[in-house]
C-alpha cells in the first residue's frame, strides 16, 4: 500500500509551493543554483547534529535528492572550543541526482574558532563562511592556536565571510523569554538554522513542528527555540549581508512518496519488515557500541512490531541471547561494531555448527581495536569472513547506500531463514549516520519468507520407524530442518562438536568431519544470488570501457559519482557493486576478466582485493584508503583517470592484465574457474 | 537491602501476576498421561568417567522430570562446555550443547522467547563461574525463568585437572604445581549478592535430597540457582568425602528447613546456628546456645543478610555446610516483563501488525509525494 496522504501542512508537492513565495516585489533578489554543500560545524555541545538533521529534513521535504555525512567526536563532550572538540555536518542537496554528501563545503558555518580552524582546510577559494563573531573572543582563539582572529587579520581574504554576532542576536531575541543569558546561549543553533533556511529558501513548518514536540513538556525552552530560529529567519531577510538567498529546485525523482532516512534507521526497518514478511518475531540481542546502537534504539521502539530487544550484559551474551531465541523458532539479531563482532565469533561459530539462522549485523568503525569509534571504515570484511576457528564460512551482504540499508537487511534475513546460517550483514560508520531520500516500498508487494519450520519425522530410524533427522538436509539449498522445541517428536540436542551427517549425533570421525565441512561449505557457495549487474554504456563509437570499477558497501555512491563525472570528461569506464560478498555473484570470475583493468576502491588496506586476486587470479588493482571518511568524488575521479590513461594500447594477442601489477596479473585463464 | 524496604514486586508499576509457578505456561500433559524416567533417557552412550557423580545427578533428573506432568518436547536443556556440560546428549528432550560459559546467556534468548518451555542450564564450576561468571551473574540479576544446576566438583575436569574458581587455596594441580593462591567463590554467596531470587546446595549422593531441591527448583518462577556437590573420581577424588560418609555427614551437614531453628549433628553432639553479635551466624554445641538467639531459617525471606550469613557458615573444612534451599522470594521475571512490555504495546496498538502498519512504521512523519 501506498501512503497517498503526508502530514497535512508539509507541502504535497514541492513543485507546486516549494519555491516561487519569495519573488514577491520588494524582496530580496532569487539566485537559482543547482546544488549546494553546507557544514554546520561547531563545538559538540553546540547542537550542530540536530541543526543539520533539521535543515536535511526541510530539504528533504523539499524534494531536492541530497546525501548526508555526519561528523562527530568520540567524546560526548571534548573540552569546549577545542579542536578535538569539533562537531559537524554536513550535506549537499540538489536538483539533480546526488550520489555523495559533497567533496567539499560551499558554505561552512561555524559557530566558533575550533570549528573554523578543523574545516576552513576544506573550503575551496571563493567559498562562504558563516561564522559567529561573538565566540572569537581571545581565549577561545588561544585554545585553538590563533593569535589574531582570523575574522580580522585578513587570512581568510580569498573567502567569502559573514562574521555575525550569532549569539547575541539569539540573546536579543530571547531577551524577553525570562532564560538566564546561558541558556539563552544555547538556542543559537536555531538562529542558525532559522538563517540558513531563509538564505536556501527552505520550508519552515516541519522544523517549528518539530521544536514544539520536542520540548513539549519544557514551554520555556520551546518558545525559546521557536523564537531564535524565527528570528534567525527574520534577520536573514533584513540584512544587508545577503544581498540575494537562493533557490534549490527539486530534483526530478521518480514517482512515489518519499521519505528522508539514514542507514540505522533504514536497516531496523529493514530488520522489522523481514520478520514481519518471514512471520517470525525478531528477538534482538544487543549491547550498546557505537555507531550500532541507533539500530538496538530503533528496534527497542517497535514492540508494537512482535519485536522483542534485550540489551545484554555484554557482546557476547548479545549474540547468545541471539541464537537462544533463533534455537526457540525466533528470527535472532544482534548488532554490533567491529570490536563487538571480535568479541561474537565464537557464537558465530557455534551457529555455524548448529546451522540455526542468525543476522549479525556489523556497523564498521575505524579499527583495529577501539579505533575510531565515530568514523567509517570498510575493514571488517576479512573479520566477517574469516574471523572464526575452523573452517567456518558464511554468507556476507553489504549494504551499499543510507536506503539501500533496508534491502540489503531483507536479503540476510532471507539467506538466514532459507538456509539456516548465521549472515553477517555489513554497514558501516557513513551509512548508519547518512541520510538520503528514499521511495518507500510497498510492504505487502515485498516478498515473503518461508521459515518452513519442520513438523514432523523427515526420515526413518534404523530400524526403519519413522525418525526425525536434524542434519538431513533439503537437496536443494543444503539446509538442515528448523525444528523448534515444543514440536512433539522432534526432540533432539545441537551442539558445537561435530555432528554426524544427517542423524546429528556428536561424530568424531574423520570422514565425517571433511564431509561436513564440505557440506556447510557447499551450503554458503549455493546460496541464490543475482548475478553481477555491470554498468558499461557501449561508446556511440561501439567501443567498450576496457578499466572496470568495481565496489562493495558504502563506497557506491563516491564511485558511481566519480564514474559519472569520468564519463563527463568523454573517457570510458565500466562500474559494478557487489552486495554479496559471499557467496560472490555467479560469473564474478568472467566479468573480472572481461576488462584489461579492475580498480577497486575501498576503506581499507585491500580487502576485497585479497579475496578477489585469491578467488578468481586476477590482478585486481587496490585503491585503500584508511582515513575515517568517506571517499570524496573527486579523489576517485583521479583514480579512473589515472587507470584509463596509463593504459597500454591494447594488444589483441595477449587479453587481460599482462603488463599491469603483479605476477599474478600474467596469468589470462583462473585453473579454477577453467575446472568448473 | 534493610529488613523494611519493600519486596520489589509491590514497587513495580507493571503489575506482575501474583503466584506463578516456574512451569505455569508450559504445556502439560493430558490427565492420566504420564511418562516415566526412560522417556527422558537418550539413546546416546553416557560417556562419563566411571563414578563420575554426574551419573547420580542424571539419574536424579531423568526421574524427577516425570513428575513435573510437563509435556517433554516443552522441555529444553543448555549447557556450556565441561564434563557436565554433555548432560544434554543424555536427556531426551529438546537440548543444546553450547560454547564455553554462555549457556545462560543462551537460554535467555531462549526463555524469554518461549514461555511454554521450561528451560534448565546445566554448567559446572569452571564453565558458570570462570569464562561464564558475567553471564551467570547477570541472569540471576534479571531473574530469567530458568532452572541452572551448578555442578562443583572444584575442578577443571574435562581438560585434565587444573584447579577452578571453587579449588581450595593451595590446591596443587598440573597448572599449579607449587598449590594454588586464588581464594575461591562460595557459589551460595555469589548468588545471594547477585540478587538471585532461588538459591540451594544439595549433593550429588543424596538422591532424595536432591530431587526435593529440584522440585523447589522448578516450582520457583525466576533464576534458579542450584549448586550441586559433585564428585570428581580422576581429577579431584573424595573432595566432598567427609559428606559422603553417613556419620560425618551427619555431624557437618546443616539441613536448612523453612521456618525451622537451623540444627544439626549427631545425636550425641547436637548443634544449633545461633547470631553473632556482629550480625553473622555461627555454630555452636547446643549445650552452650542458653542465651544466644537461634537462627529461624527464613528463605522467604526478602532481605537476603541471614541467608547470606548462613551461607558463609561454611568454610574449607566443610565443618558446617548448610544444605537446601537458602533462599526462594518473589520477584518479578525479566522475561514475563519484556514480554509483558511487547504483549501491553501490541494490545494497545489493535493485534498483531499488519503489512499496513508497517508502511506506516516506515513512513514516518514526514513524507512527500512526487507525481
Amino acid at each position: 500500500m501506498r501512503l497517498e496522504s503526508p502530514t497535512p501542512d508539509a507541502p504535497t508537492d514541492p513543485r507546486e509551493d516549494g519555491g516561487g513565495t519569495t519573488t514577491a516585489p520588494g524582496e530580496k533578489p532569487v539566485e537559482r543554483v543547482s546544488g549546494v554543500v553546507i557544514r554546520f560545524a561547531g563545538d559538540s555541545g553546540d547542537g550542530m547534529q540536530l541543526t543539520g538533521d533539521r535543515f536535511t529534513a526541510e530539504t528533504a521535504t523539499l524534494g531536492n535528492a541530497l546525501a548526508t555525512l555526519p561528523n562527530f567526536p568520540a567524546e560526548i563532550r571534548a573540552p569546549q572550543g577545542t579542536l578535538p572538540g569539533v562537531s559537524s555536518f554536513q550535506l549537499q542537496f540538489a536538483d539533480h541526482v546526488v550520489l555523495t554528501p559533497g567533496d567539499a563545503p560551499d558554505v561552512l558555518v561555524a559557530m566558533n574558532p575550533a570549528a573554523l580552524r578543523a574545516n576552513v582546510g576544506d573550503l575551496p577559494r571563493g567559498g562562504v563562511i558563516i561564522a559567529d563573531a561573538d565566540e572569537f573572543s581571545r581565549r577561545s582563539l588561544q585554545k585553538v592556536g590563533y593569535t589574531v582572529s582570523p575574522l580580522e587579520d585578513g587570512s581568510l581574504e580569498s573567502y567569502q565571510v559573514h562574521a555575525l554576532p550569532l549569539t547575541s542576536m539569539t540573546v536579543e531575541a530571547l531577551a524577553d523569554s525570562g532564560l538566564s543569558r546561558k541558556d539563552a546561549e544555547r538556542a543559537k543553533n536555531m538562529f542558525a538554522l532559522g538563517m540558513l533556511s531563509w538564505l536556501y529558501d527552505r520550508p519552515t513548518t516541519a522544523t517549528e513542528r518539530f521544536i514544539a514536540t520536542k520540548f513539549a513538556k519544557r514551554p520555556e525552552i520551546r518558545d525559546a527555540n521557536l523564537t531564535a530560529f524565527r528570528a534567525g529567519w527574520a534577520f536573514g531577510e533584513t540584512t544587508e549581508g545577503f544581498a540575494v538567498r537562493y533557490e534549490v529546485a527539486p530534483a526530478e525523482h521518480p514517482a512515489g512518496t518519499y521519505r528522508n532516512i539514514t542507514g540505522s534507521t533504514a536497516l531496523a526497518y529493514g530488520l522489522a519488515t523481514a520478520a514481519h514478511k518471514a512471520g517470525l518475531p525478531l528477538v534482538l540481542g544487543s549491547y550498546p557500541i557505537t555507531p550500532a546502537s541507533d539500530i538496538l534504539h530503533a528496534l527497542s521502539g517497535m514492540k508494537r512490531f512482535g519485536v522483542t530487544t534485550l540489551q545484554a550484559e555484554d557482546e557476547i551474551a548479545g549474540v547468545g541471547i541471539a541464537l537462544g531465541a533463533s534455537f526457540g523458532g525466533s528470527l535472532g539479531v544482534t548488532t554490533t561494531s567491529g570490536p563487538g563482532l571480535a568479541l561474537k565469533a565464537e557464537t558465530i561459530g557455534l551457529a555455524v555448527m548448529l546451522e540455526l539462522p542468525l543476522v549479525v549485523v556489523d556497523v564498521q568503525r575505524g579499527g583495529p581495536s577501539t579505533g575510531l569509534p565515530t568514523k567509517t571504515e570498510q575493514a571488517d570484511l576479512l573479520q566477517a569472513m574469516y574471523g572464526r576457528n575452523g573452517e567456518s564460512p558464511l554468507p556476507v551482504v553489504a549494504a551499499s547506500s543510507p536506503t539501500d540499508c533496508f534491502t540489503a537487511a531483507l536479503e540476510a534475513v532471507r539467506i538466514a531463514v532459507t538456509y539456516r546460517t548465521p549472515v553477517v550483514l555489513l554497514s558501516d560508520g557513513y551509512l548508519a549516520n547518512g541520510s538520503e531520500p528514499w521511495a518507500l516500498p510497498a510492504v505487502a508487494d515485498l516478498p515473503t519468507i518461508d521459515p518452513a519450520f519442520a513438523t514432523g519425522p523427515n526420515g526413518a530410524g534404523d530400524d526403519g520407524t519413522p525418525a526425525f533427522r536434524p542434519y538431513l538436509r533439503d537437496p536443494e539449498t543444503l539446509a538442515r530442518p528448523w525444528a523448534v522445541p515444543g514440536t512433539p517428536g522432534l526432540e533432539h540436542r545441537v551442539g558445537g562438536l561435530e555432528k554426524a551427517d544427517v542423524t546429528g549425533e556428536i561424530s568424531y570421525e574423520p570422514d565425517n568431519h571433511e564431509k561436513m565441512t564440505g557440506l556447510r561449505q557447499a551450503k554458503v557457495d549455493g546460496v541464490d544470488v543475482p548475478p553481477l549487474e555491470v554498468d558499461d554504456p557501449v561508446a556511440p563509437d561501439g567501443s567498450r570501457a576496457r578499466v572496470l570499477v568495481l565496489g562493495w558497501g558504502s563506497t557506491y555512491g563516491p564511485i558511481a559519482a566519480a564514474v559519472r563525472d569520468a564519463r563527463g570528461e568523454g573517457l570510458q569506464v565500466a562500474r559494478a557493486h557487489l552486495r554479496h560478498l559471499n557467496p560472490f555473484p555467479p560469473g564474478l570470475g568472467d566479468v573480472l576478466r572481461a576488462y584489461d583493468r579492475v580498480v577497486l576502491p575501498e576503506m581499507n588496506g585491500g580487502q576485497l582485493a585479497l579475496l578477489l586476486r585469491a578467488r578468481y587470479l586476477v590482478d585486481v588493482q587496490s585503491h585503500g584508503r584508511v582515513r575515517g571518511r568517506p571517499f570524496s568524488a573527486g579523489e576517485l575521479t583521479d583514480v579512473v583517470r589515472d587507470a584509463v590513461r596509463d593504459l597500454p594500447e591494447h594488444d589483441t594477442a595477449t587479453p587481460a592484465r599482462a603488463g599491469h601489477g603483479s605476477g599474478s596479473g600474467a596469468v589470462t585463464e583462473s585453473p579454477q574457474e577453467a575446472r568448473r | 537491602m534493610s529488613t523494611t524496604t519493600p519486596p520489589s514486586s509491590t514497587s513495580t508499576p507493571l503489575g506482575v501476576p501474583s503466584v506463578r509457578t516456574g512451569t505455569e505456561d508450559v504445556p502439560r500433559l493430558p490427565e492420566g498421561v504420564g511418562l516415566k524416567k526412560k522417556d527422558f533417557t537418550a539413546a546416546n552412550e553416557v560417556r562419563w568417567c566411571p563414578g563420575c557423580g554426574d551419573y547420580a545427578v542424571l539419574a536424579a533428573v531423568q526421574g524427577f522430570l516425570p513428575e513435573l506432568g510437563l509435556r517433554k518436547e516443552n522441555i529444553v536443556c543448555i549447557s556450556g562446555i565441561g564434563c557436565s556440560s554433555r548432560f544434554p546428549y543424555y536427556l531426551d528432550t529438546y537440548g543444546m550443547h553450547s560454547i564455553h560459559g554462555r549457556a545462560p546467556a543462551i537460554a535467555t534468548g531462549l526463555a524469554t522467547s518461549r514461555p511454554d518451555l521450561s528451560v534448565w542450564v546445566v554448567t559446572g564450576d569452571g564453565d558458570a563461574l570462570s569464562i561464564g561468571g558475567n553471564h551467570l551473574v547477570h541472569a540471576m540479576r534479571r531473574n530469567v525463568n530458568m532452572t541452572i544446576l551448578l555442578f562443583n566438583n572444584q575442578i577443571y575436569g574435562l581438560t585434565k585437572g587444573q584447579y577452578s574458581p571453587t579449588s581450595k587455596v593451595g590446591t596443587v594441580t598440573k597448572s599449579t604445581p607449587a598449590g594454588s593462591v586464588d581464594s575461591p567463590f562460595n557459589p551460595v554467596s555469589l548468588a545471594l549478592g547477585a540478587e538471585a531470587t532461588f538459591v540451594a546446595r544439595t549433593l550429588d549422593s543424596d538422591r532424595k535430597h536432591l530431587t526435593s531441591v529440584l522440585r523447589a527448583a522448578a516450582e520457583h518462577r525466576g533464576t534458579s540457582l542450584v549448586e550441586i556437590y559433585q564428585n570428581c573420581p580422576i581429577f579431584n577424588d573424595g573432595a566432598f568425602e567427609v559428606l559422603k560418609d553417613r556419620d560425618e555427614a551427619q555431624a557437618r551437614l546443616v539441613p536448612l528447613v523453612d521456618g525451622e531453628e537451623v540444627r544439626y549433628g549427631r545425636e550425641d553432639a547436637q548443634k544449633v546456628v545461633v547470631r553473632t553479635s556482629g550480625g553473622g551466624v555461627e555454630a555452636v554445641d547446643a549445650a552452650d546456645a542458653d542465651g544466644r538467639e537461634v537462627v529461624v531459617h527464613d528463605a522467604g525471606a526478602q532481605d537476603p543478610s541471614q541467608a547470606f550469613a548462613l551461607s558463609r557458615l561454611d568454610g574449607p573444612s566443610m565443618a558446617h555446610v548448610p544444605v537446601g534451599v537458602f533462599r526462594a522470594v518473589r520477584r518479578p521475571t525479566y522475561d514475563d516483563l519484556v514480554r509483558e512490555q511487547v504483549a501491553a504495546a501490541r494490545e494497545q496498538a489493535g493485534g498483531p501488525a499488519s503489512d499496513a502498519d508497517l508502511d506506516a512504521l516506515i513512513a514516518g512523519g514526514d513524507t512527500w509525494v512526487v507525481r
